[in-house]
């Protein structure tokens, strides 16, 4: 046990005298937050935009007013019919167009179906997206009101979004950040801690030791899972103290399937820590081989459903994914163990697999 | 000797990394409580048979048992006896000295206290920097703490690998009177060194070259086994005084050392100063009229260099 004392007490000293890296790791998460939730939002703000409306009324009257009060939307003004649409939208002019149908009121009232059409500039996919919802929001709210208590007909229009009405994009990103911030610190520090004992020759010493690898292991990355956790705090009290970003769900929760996420990192540091000789390559293959799948196959900025089906396919295999689904879960929708145990199930798996097979590995010998 | 009683017993070690036979056939024995050494220019294997040694590296072929274990097989008998300091100070210079000595007394599942008696002439010298980072230390230190590390756990086999590389003389040798000091108790050391010169702090040396161990004896015994007659020589012009000595018909060896020139004569028993007569007049016959010069006996270095001819010759 005093062996296991020392390799912590040990390691921690390294953390604490390397002040500039503690100090990054200690930064990165508030840093990221901020980032992401400031500048890299996709929310948009005053879209362009135009209304095509052929036979006003008090209906479209009202829409008209509630697109021109938003702050999501510009007013371009209205027009009489679609001619001028193509050009307006070639210039630039607009992002978004209305069209909408005659007798717009009167099929209201009688909760008769209105078919509205949407029409939003789709060069940015992204943007695109958002502009699409945005509207299709309003338009919502719009007909809800319109049609009074019990509306059988509805608006012909695009795909539901539920929880997140608003589409607050830093309620989406604060999951992402928590799995790549843990990734980061978890399994890139844990990679290098180890290859770095190896290029100062201190691994020679402590293979000759009677300690076994996974003893030296298991002592090297403890204080990374503290480390790991108090960045998973740190993000979260950053994006609920500035962004209010809601924690629906038990925080418990949340905190149980972020060590299982840590674990099943350090797995994977330990597992890159026996193949890289050197710090530099520890780090290029944590970026190559961790990060880029955890940000690209997980969810957090591709959705999962509209991927290929090869790519969704190996998403399964990528933690991050399932950690995803259950931060969201906890967080936006208020999901507790009896929605996420699947999830907690196989990420809990996951981690004892990984973390087994980088410890199995682990050489008794020199190269 | 039987097993047993021996620290070290090694038979035919081979191991091939890469394309070189690092080690290519080595057989020895150190007893209990010898001080064994290992000397030889880099390249010669020193390195890889201490990592053998060190259960760090198996065999191809052959045996090595270790404190009466066998290094491939029962690694984990052999390690918690050992004492290694790699030829790379194994040191976190981010941690203070004080600190490295603690960290790895608890590896060891020991603390510094219980393995005070042992290195504590070592740990005077350093205590009054216990409180520096160990990357801030001189060469000197440095070397001087991993000694302390390797040994604060009492092991009963000391593996020191190249420890004087890198540090200058005098702390060269106040390492080797260091050493001195861990006498008496029932402790192996086997240590390399590059150093002909550190021959002579050994109980006994292997002259390593090339994977091959050229002889194994004490260092008087190797110095007494140079067969031939061995002249210092000294001429204004030494240069051309070493190729002048190199022509003569019954020369094996004329190599720079120091001020003068080692001489080898190839007729054994020949009397030095008949053979000095016959070289002043050859040297003079060839330009060089003040060739001075004595008997010696031979050093460590002279029978390394003779051995290495022979063996280049044999090869």
């Amino acid at each position: 046990m005093s062996a296991f004392r020392g390799l912590v007490r040990k390691e921690t000293l390294h953390l604490l005298r390397d002040r500039q890296t503690l100090a990054i790791l200690f930064l990165l998460p508030v840093v990221s937050v901020l980032l992401f939730g400031f500048a890299v939002r996709t929310d948009v703000r005053a879209i362009p935009i135009v209304v095509v409306d052929v036979a006003p009324d008090a209906a479209t009257r009202a829409l008209i007013a509630r697109f021109a009060q938003s702050e999501q939307f510009q007013l371009h003004g209205t027009l009489r019919s679609e001619a001028t649409l193509d050009a307006l939208f070639q210039a630039g002019t607009v992002r978004q167009a209305i069209v909408l149908p005659t007798e717009t009121d009167r099929r209201l009232v009688r909760g008769e179906r209105v078919v509205v059409g949407l029409i939003t500039d789709a060069s940015d996919p992204n943007t695109g997206r958002v502009m699409e919802g945005y509207a299709g929001a309003l338009l919502r709210r719009w007909h809800a009101e319109r049609a009074g208590v019990a509306p059988s007909g509805g608006v012909s229009l695009l795909t539901r979004m539920r929880f997140n009405p608003t589409l607050e994009s830093v309620n989406l990103f604060v999951p992402g950040l928590i799995a790549l911030i843990l990734t980061i610190v978890a399994a890139m520090m844990t990679a290098i801690s180890i290859t770095r004992e190896k290029e100062r020759g201190t691994m020679e010493l402590l293979l000759v030791s009677p300690l076994r690898p996974s003893a030296v292991v298991l002592g090297k990355v403890a204080p990374y899972v503290v480390l790991g956790m108090a960045n998973m705090l740190t993000v979260l009290l950053a994006a609920r103290g500035v962004f209010g970003v809601p924690m629906r769900g038990h925080p418990l929760v949340l905190l149980g399937a972020s060590l299982l996420y840590v674990i099943a990192s350090l797995g994977l540091g330990i597992l890159i820590s026996t193949k890289a000789e050197t710090e530099r390559t520890a780090i290029m293959a944590a970026l190559a081989g961790l990060l880029l799948p955890t940000l690209m196959l997980s969810g957090f900025i591709f959705p999962l459903e509209a991927m290929p089906r090869p790519l969704w396919a190996i998403s399964h295999l990528i933690p991050a994914r399932w950690f995803l689904t259950i931060v969201r879960g906890v967080m936006v929708k208020g999901a507790g163990l009896a929605d996420l145990w699947r999830e907690l199930a196989i990420l809990a798996a996951m981690s004892v697999a990984l973390l087994g097979i980088g410890i199995r590995r682990l050489a008794i010998r020199l190269p | 000797m039987s097993s047993s009683d021996a620290a070290i017993v090694v038979h035919d070690l081979h191991l091939t990394r890469g394309s070189t036979r690092a080690v290519d056939g080595v057989s020895f024995t150190v007893p209990r409580g010898e001080r064994f050494g290992v000397i030889g220019p880099d390249g010669a294997g020193k390195t890889t048979l201490f990592r053998m040694l060190t259960t760090l590296l198996v065999p191809d072929r052959g045996t090595a048992h270790v404190l009466g274990h066998d290094v491939a097989g029962a690694p984990w008998m052999i390690r918690p006896q050992l004492g290694y300091m790699p030829g790379r100070f194994a040191l976190y210079p981010d941690l203070s000295v004080a600190e490295n000595l603690a960290f790895y007394a608890d590896v060891f599942d020991t603390t510094v206290a219980a393995g005070m008696a042992r290195i504590a002439p070592i740990w005077s010298q350093l205590a009054p920097f216990a409180a520096r980072r160990a990357g801030a230390l001189s060469g000197g230190m440095k070397q001087k703490l991993a000694l302390c590390c390797a040994l604060v756990h009492r092991p009963t086999l000391l593996v020191l690998d190249e420890p004087t590389t890198g540090v200058d003389a005098v702390s060269r040798r106040e390492f080797w009177d260091l050493l001195d000091t861990l006498r008496g108790d029932d402790l192996t050391i086997i240590v390399s060194t590059p150093y002909m010169d550190e021959a002579s702090r050994c109980d006994r040396v292997a002259l390593m070259q090339a994977g091959r161990f050229l002889a194994v004896d004490t260092p008087a015994g190797i110095s007494a086994g140079f067969p031939l007659p061995l002249l210092a020589l000294r001429a204004a012009d030494r240069i051309g005084m070493l190729s002048v000595l190199r022509d003569f018909p019954h020369a094996v060896g004329a190599w720079p050392f120091g001020e003068t020139v080692h001489y080898t004569d190839a007729r054994v028993g020949a009397a030095p100063a008949l053979v000095l007569a016959e070289l002043r007049e050859w040297a003079g016959a060839h330009g060089i009229a003040d060739l001075e010069g004595e008997a010696i006996t031979a050093g460590i270095e002279d029978v390394f260099i003779h051995r290495l001819a022979e063996h280049e010759r044999a090869a």
